[in-house]
């Protein structure tokens, strides 16, 4: 079966500079799927490429087998939601809705109905002769998603549509958005420079950095196995150590820390040297007795539901530690002497 | 902090520029209903010179001026419009291109030039191509100076509207012409129309420029006013000088709310 998407070696040159080195990637039917990483990661590009606002300099992308990389936008089955939304100010909500059937050239009567339905499945029925400067910015966000619905799109792309909302509009729309893409049953894909987004919606999530994919996975993959030291330090919080590989053997190496440490850990194929290697802080534990490594607290920090303990390792390494705030934790105290253990897994060796 | 009142000053130099502005305006405007034939002396309230200015013995030399004025006035300033329009849209939203600064200048340029020195150059120019003066060098030459005054505010409402707009036009299917016609254009409006506006009001009052293309024989109300004048003021001039300054004071008005109102909606 052909894939909603096909991307391969999408080069992007502006002039001398280069914001996309041979993207590859592809995305199945019914995914939801999403790009991620830091501002000038060339995800907006990329994305902007398939809506075809902006020309491919090399490469092919191709829907569902045909290569649209050079066809005009309104050639393309694909719709898009706008980060500030792009709601036309000089119409009404319903016209709003219905413009890209009017393009396609259904009659008034069918727009009506059509348009009607998608404000009705945002819960927007009400608002539909409404400018879209009064409404909120909540509102607008669902306006923009019900327009670029409508036409039936193959494919949706989204650009950082929630960047615009606060906080608690932005949790409950991660939800709203989710369950829409399950209701339509259309490929989603979604901008975002947002990890928290990325991992609570995405079936699966391609990190992005400097022009290239880095690691493509679902969100369990790239938080608990990243490939690389860009993806571990990007997703989450991690500890990141500059360490010694002293032996590898099949699927283990032994790791010595700055402190004269000894770690096992899990690493196919390792090379021997100096590598990095990431820590998860919730991965650690304090260990009753002694435990694989020593150190002195030098700060907790209580933050509710956890709690963050700033350690120094001997050597002088310092390290975070999460722990779950419950009943039957004995809070360490700063100036401390303690052993931690790591959970199996917990240390993972990553290529630069 | 103190406000601007509070300068030594303020009271008296805001004074002596009001008067200096709007004094002569004041005067003309107030003596425009002077019932006496003198143009210093009042002699009570009266509408005699502008009943003169329509039915007096310059009538009829002032209707053919006016409507010279007037139509050459819509043709130039709905050409001007269009050209800008374009212009705006090149400079604005079709990227980078070679000569871009150059062409920024060229479009800006008339408005720098001394206005005598492009009269003249006009000029020398319909005579070489052999153009006749007349209705139609009047109508080249006032299109051409309008392009920069209509340029102005197209340009500024159209860098403030985002290129979302037209791109979401163009996702959801629609043409490059229909995203123009549909989006930008209704978008711009408020831009266009106060381009329009001020290019008529200048095409309407331009004197210099229309003196030396016009030809023999040829007016507008500007050059029929001031044909007028020398021979004698006469308070009836005050009166269409009154009529003038309404019609451009109420399209400035115009201008203004339409824009104003613009930049409400998006």
């Amino acid at each position: 079966m052909d894939q909603a998407i096909d991307i391969e070696g999408a080069v992007k040159r502006y002039g001398t500079v280069t914001a996309l080195h041979g993207v590859s990637l592809s995305i199945a039917d019914n995914e939801f799927f999403t790009l991620l990483g830091p501002s000038g990661c060339g995800k907006t590009t990329l994305l902007r490429m398939i809506a075809g606002f902006e020309d491919i300099t090399a490469g092919e992308i191709r829907l569902f087998g045909q290569n649209i990389a050079r066809l005009e936008p309104n050639q393309r089955p694909v719709n898009t939601v706008f980060q500030q939304y792009a709601l036309f100010p000089h119409m009404t909500v319903i016209e709003n809705v219905g413009f890209g059937l009017k393009m396609k050239g259904f009659d008034a009567t069918q727009r009506k109905a059509r348009a009607g339905q998608m404000l009705e499945m945002v819960h927007l029925s009400d608002y539909a002769d409404r400018r879209p400067s009064q409404l909120s910015g909540g509102q607008q966000q669902r306006v923009a998603l019900a327009r670029a619905l409508a036409p039936e799109p193959k494919v949706l792309l989204l650009d950082e549509p929630l960047s615009a909302l606060d906080l608690k509009l932005r949790q409950a729309m991660r939800v709203e958005l989710k369950q829409l893409q399950e209701d339509t049953g259309i490929t989603f894909i979604f901008v975002t420079h947002d990890q928290e987004e990325a991992l609570t919606m995405s079936d699966r999530i391609a990190v992005m950095s400097s022009g290239r994919v880095q690691q493509i996975g679902t969100a369990r993959d790239i938080y608990e196995t990243p490939v690389n030291r860009f993806v571990a330090d990007f997703i989450g919080e991690t500890n990141l150590l500059e360490v010694t590989v002293s032996k590898a053997d099949g699927d283990t190496a032994e790791v010595i820390l700055p402190g004269g440490h000894h770690l096992i850990c899990p690493a196919a194929g390792a090379r021997l040297g100096q590598q990095h290697l990431s820590i998860r802080p919730e991965r650690l534990r304090l260990a009753h007795g002694a435990g694989q490594l020593s150190a002195t607290v030098q700060r907790v920090v209580y933050l509710g539901t956890d709690l963050h303990v700033m350690l120094v390792l001997e050597g002088g390494t310092q390290l975070v530690a999460r722990l779950q705030n419950s009943r039957q934790l004995s809070a360490p105290e700063a100036g401390a002497h303690v052993f931690l253990d790591l959970d199996d897994g917990a240390a993972r060796l990553l290529a630069d | 902090m103190k406000g601007v009142r509070h300068y030594p000053g303020f009271l008296s130099i805001t004074l002596l520029c009001l008067v200096v502005l709007y004094g002569p305006l004041l005067v003309v405007t107030a003596y425009s209903f002077n019932g006496s034939t003198s143009i210093t002396q009042w002699g009570g309230f009266s509408l005699r010179w502008y009943i003169d200015v329509f039915t007096g013995p310059e009538a009829p030399r002032f209707r053919s001026a006016a409507w010279n004025s007037l139509t050459i006035a819509i043709m130039a300033a709905i050409s001007a419009t269009m050209i800008a329009t374009a212009a705006a849209l090149a400079m604005m939203r079709a990227g980078r291109f070679r000569g871009k600064s150059l062409t920024f200048a060229l479009i800006n340029l008339p408005l720098m030039v001394p206005e005598i020195v492009t009269a003249v150059a006009t000029l020398i120019f319909f005579s070489m191509i052999g153009l006749t003066t007349g209705y139609l060098t009047i109508l080249l030459a006032h299109i051409t100076f309008c392009i920069p005054f209509a340029y102005l505010p197209i340009a500024a409402r159209l860098q403030g509207i985002d290129d979302s707009y037209e791109q979401a036009a163009r996702d959801l299917y629609a043409s490059r012409t229909q995203s123009f016609f549909l989006i930008l254009l209704p978008l711009m409006a408020p831009g266009v129309i106060s381009g329009f506006l001020l290019a008529f009001i200048i095409s309407l009052d331009d004197f210099i420029i229309t003196n030396f293309v016009k030809g023999a024989g040829m007016e507008t109300l500007p050059t029929a006013i001031f044909g007028s004048v020398k021979l004698g003021i006469k308070p009836n001039i005050m009166a269409i000088s009154t009529l003038m300054l309404g019609v451009s004071v109420l399209f400035v008005t115009l201008s203004y709310l339409i824009n104003r109102k613009g930049r409400q909606s998006p």
